[in-house]
């Protein structure tokens, strides 16, 4: 479902000065950025700077209090929204992984297409054999997740996103949480995705891995973007103190 | 009579304290078996139900309206604040005296709930309002984060709940349940107090005919309550082993 006023020249995905409080806390202050087709961008900051919240707004898990949110020109912010229907095109990998304990990873992976989008289990299956092999984890089809490692679990949360064929896909700090041995494994993955075309917002403390793949990449601090450009000038020029700080502190 | 029951026929003439009664007299047998059956029966019913009620029950508090919170509350609360002896006779001689009555002889007017009837209620509702706690408790384990991932995979509340909650919070509830439905067979023996002829009530009417076998009945008693929820908690573990997940809550 899209919209029939959006043509895939606009922006995919096009934030406009939003606002979100959490009671009297504030935690995006007028927030705007847009993500074209096939586009890769990468928003950093310290925690509690309102990246997470940002993204979590794309695909309405939280509301936003004003502003604009479009998907595909559909509005996010709108009381009417059909939100299963957003999230059919929205994929989201978490930092916990998520994934659902009591399912393998081939049923982790099928399971959302059998369910919502009503697809046949043979079509899905072999839609999920291929997607677990380019997640490179060919042999762990009937395991559990509590039986895969940190790094493997993301991967398989990677590809039940990718099972939906979504258009864009939000990655919200998904490395933190792994061990350093197996986060390699996990950002190869999203490489080889954004090298294939698939829009990606990624929030992320990898600076090494932003700068490699990230066609723009968003500063953010206290909800607000303080900064922002691509990688090859944000991470030599920039100017604002509040950036130098925080990539001083990081680098 | 064949050899077993001489046997215990001749034990009971020489040692007056040992009458197994219920080993040699074929009338005495079938009201063992007869109360024998209506426990198994009243065990059976009462943990289905109970069951039921306690997922209708998880559901209804977990619900947006706040009057039938308010009802599971209170429900709870009475049933598991007041005995369940105390509940039997209250239902049977309070709320039985309300109940129409029928006559299926055309002369006598029975009530259309017998004791029997209330006795099932009365069980399952009490031993219901702990199984709602149980699975409330159950579902309150299943994190937010994984229920998030799948309304961001598309779902729906109602399928959310279906195949990701339920499975999950019924993994978790399984020992508690597991404690609840054992305690609940046992608490079947108070149906005695409203003249259901199960197991105990069947044992203490033999010894009130035959006061010599009074040792023999409690002893029966023992041996086959400890088999019936032996088998139950057997078929639970069993139970709980099979679902058990891989790398999963252990």
């Amino acid at each position: 479902m899209t919209n029939s006023d959006w043509t895939p020249d606009q922006p995919l995905v096009s934030i406009k000065d939003v606002h979100k409080s959490f009671g009297d806390l504030e935690v995006l202050k007028g927030v705007s950025l847009d993500v074209r087709q096939g586009e890769v961008i990468c928003i950093i900051g310290p925690s509690g700077s309102g990246k997470s919240t940002l993204i979590r707004c794309v695909n309405a898990l939280n509301t936003i209090d004003s502003g604009s949110i479009k998907v595909e020109g559909i509005e996010v912010n709108d009381p009417d929204l059909d939100k299963l229907e957003l999230r059919k095109n929205v994929g989201m990998v978490f930092q916990q992984y998520n994934l659902f304990p009591h399912k393998t990873a081939l049923e982790n992976v099928m399971m959302a297409p059998i369910k919502v989008l009503k697809q046949s289990a043979e079509v899905v299956e072999e839609r999920a054999r291929a997607l677990i092999k380019r997640v490179n984890l060919v042999g762990k089809e009937n395991s559990y997740p509590g039986e895969l490692s940190g790094g493997q679990q993301q991967r398989v949360a990677i590809a039940r996103s990718l099972a939906m064929n979504p258009d864009v896909m939000l990655f919200d700090e998904v490395t933190a949480a792994l061990d350093p041995e197996t986060v390699n494994e996990v950002l190869l993955a999203i490489k080889d995705l954004a090298q294939d075309g698939m829009t990606c917002i990624l929030v992320t403390h990898e600076m090494g891995f932003a700068r490699e793949v990230a066609d723009h990449i968003y500063f953010t601090d206290r909800g607000v973007i303080v900064e922002h450009g691509p990688p090859a000038t944000f991470f030599t020029e920039a100017t604002d103190p509040r950036t130098q700080e925080f990539l001083s502190q990081i680098l | 009579m064949n050899a077993f029951q001489q046997y215990f026929y001749d034990l009971a003439q020489t040692h007056p304290k040992w009458n197994f009664i219920y080993f040699y007299d074929p009338v005495q047998a079938w009201r063992v078996a007869d109360g024998l059956w209506m426990t198994i029966q009243l065990s059976v019913v009462c943990v289905i139900f109970s069951v039921i009620i306690g997922v209708v029950g998880a559901w209804a508090q977990g619900a947006h309206s706040k009057t039938l919170r308010l009802v599971m509350q209170g429900y709870i609360q009475f049933f598991r604040n007041t005995p369940p002896l105390v509940q039997l006779m209250f239902f049977y001689f309070a709320l039985g005296q309300f109940t129409p009555t029928y006559a299926p002889d055309g002369w006598v007017e029975v009530p259309i709930i017998s004791n029997v009837g209330w006795a099932i209620i009365s069980l399952s509702f009490f031993a219901g309002a702990f199984n709602v706690e149980i699975f409330r408790a159950g579902i309150e384990a299943v994190p937010e984060s994984t229920q998030e991932a799948a309304e961001a995979l598309g779902m729906n509340r109602l399928q959310i709940y279906i195949y990701i909650v339920l499975p999950l919070a019924f993994r978790v509830s399984l020992p508690a349940l597991n404690n609840n439905l054992v305690n609940l067979v046992k608490t079947t023996t108070q149906a005695l107090a409203i003249a259901v002829p199960e197991l105990l009530y069947q044992m203490i009417s033999i010894y009130n005919d035959y006061s010599t076998a009074q040792n023999a009945c409690m002893l029966f008693l023992f041996f086959a309550y400890f088999l019936l929820v032996g088998i139950l908690v057997l078929g639970m573990s069993r139970w709980e082993r099979g679902m058990r997940i891989p790398g999963y809550g252990t």
